[in-house]
């Protein structure tokens, strides 16, 4: 359970460790993209972070980092093909940023720091636990941006609905600096900023 | 498009970091001071020249022929892997004082975004061989330019006195939002009025 929590929010990928953040800020622009890469993200999470720790006894020491590049890789283009065939419009959506899960710092960092030294059970438990808080991240980043920045928020659509929700006022007038790439920054600096003071706050409850 | 084109884009217009947001780690990680921003600045515009050219050659003259473009990704990282391996040990070799002070960035080079980013931009575009390299190489000049403003902002914020919890990485974010900003001013209707 602790492996599971650390990454929603001790140890989230984003606001605490900094890391995995160019498709953050690149396809945080409606939510669905921000859904759809934290899908893939956990994906191929769970799978390299297997794979290192079923192998972790056969890959030599020298070489393990193209090893563990290599496993990425695969599980990449598995994803983005599976992207390309069902989800079409997701997959034009997010562009060169599916392939770029490959160099998410995220995914290479779990396979060194966690999968080489634990068992394939607690690897999975960190996958899952660093891919959600990933996930949790990327959401929180693109539901601000969207609604500030267009005034929508982008959904699958599901029947009846459409898949957009439109927000009265704001998408008639809809501050659409923070849909461009300035906007993205600032977010990004104002929500780590804001993730700190809640982390002080709950260290200073822990020591009363 | 033009080869002065194709450097006005990436340098100013598609920068790598300010407006594609590649290579963000290093721009947020390697920014403290300015030596080692340009340091970081000068190894990602050479591994991102050379990337350009060896991707192109392999896709065009390997995986393409064989119909292997699924290949693509897997190939592409390990042509980057071993290029930053190659470069890491040329540079340890050849001078050791610019090792030193770039030892322990050019590990980090092989998951910067920024490399793979232009090498699969690269097969977007269908670029040919020469454009392929002149967008490596002007991408890199472009992440060169917004890391060494980066270091200068960052310098003189460390003697100013930010609020606490802004502190380190966040302000880093806003000032590169601002930055940013500053950068859209460039767009392809000033190249076209530049350029014709």
């Amino acid at each position: 359970m602790f492996n599971f929590l650390k990454g929603l929010f001790r140890e989230n990928p984003i606001f605490v460790l900094a890391l995995g953040l160019c498709p953050t800020l690149a396809v945080s622009t409606q939510v669905v993209n921000a859904i759809g890469m934290g899908a893939g993200v956990i994906f191929v999470l769970i799978g390299s972070n297997i794979m290192v720790s079923l192998l972790k006894n056969f890959i030599p020491d020298e070489v393990h980092i193209p090893a563990y590049i290599v496993i990425i890789a695969s599980f990449v283009t598995i994803v983005d093909l599976l992207m390309q065939a069902f989800v079409p419009a997701l997959s034009t959506s997010l562009g060169v940023f599916v392939k770029l899960i490959v160099v998410n710092c995220i995914i290479l960092g779990r396979a060194e720091a966690f999968a080489s030294k634990n068992n394939v059970k607690d690897s999975i438990v960190d996958a899952l636990g660093m891919g959600v808080g990933f996930t949790v991240g990327l959401l929180i980043i693109s539901l601000v941006r969207e609604v500030l920045g267009s005034g929508t928020i982008t959904l699958f659509p599901m029947g009846d609905f459409e898949g957009i929700i439109r927000i009265p006022g704001l998408y008639d007038a809809p501050a659409r600096i923070f849909s461009l790439s300035p906007g993205a920054l600032l977010v990004m600096g104002f929500l780590m900023a804001g993730f700190n003071w809640l982390l002080s706050i709950k260290k200073k409850n822990k020591e009363n | 498009m033009s080869y002065i084109g194709i450097i006005i884009t990436y340098v100013f217009i598609s920068n790598m970091i300010l407006s594609q947001f590649l290579g963000l780690c290093p721009f947020i990680g390697v920014s403290k001071d300015t030596d080692s921003a340009v340091g970081m600045g000068f190894a990602v515009t050479f591994v991102m020249s050379m990337a350009s050219l060896v991707t192109w050659i392999i896709y065009h003259g390997i995986l393409v022929p064989l119909n292997l473009e699924f290949l693509q990704t897997i190939a592409f990282i390990l042509i980057i892997a071993s290029l930053v391996q190659l470069v890491e040990m040329s540079v340890q070799k050849f001078s050791p004082a610019l090792y030193k002070a770039l030892g322990i960035y050019l590990p980090l080079i092989t998951t910067n975004c920024a490399v793979m980013g232009i090498a699969l931009i690269n097969v977007r575009e269908e670029y040919n061989i020469l454009e392929s390299f002149t967008a490596g190489f002007a991408g890199g000049i472009g992440f060169l330019l917004a890391i060494f403003l980066m270091s200068a902002v960052r310098v003189k914020l460390d003697k100013e006195n930010v609020p606490r919890f802004l502190k380190g990485a966040p302000i880093a974010f806003v000032s590169g939002g601002l930055m940013a900003l500053a950068f859209m001013a460039f767009d392809r209707a000033l190249l076209a009025n530049l350029i014709g």
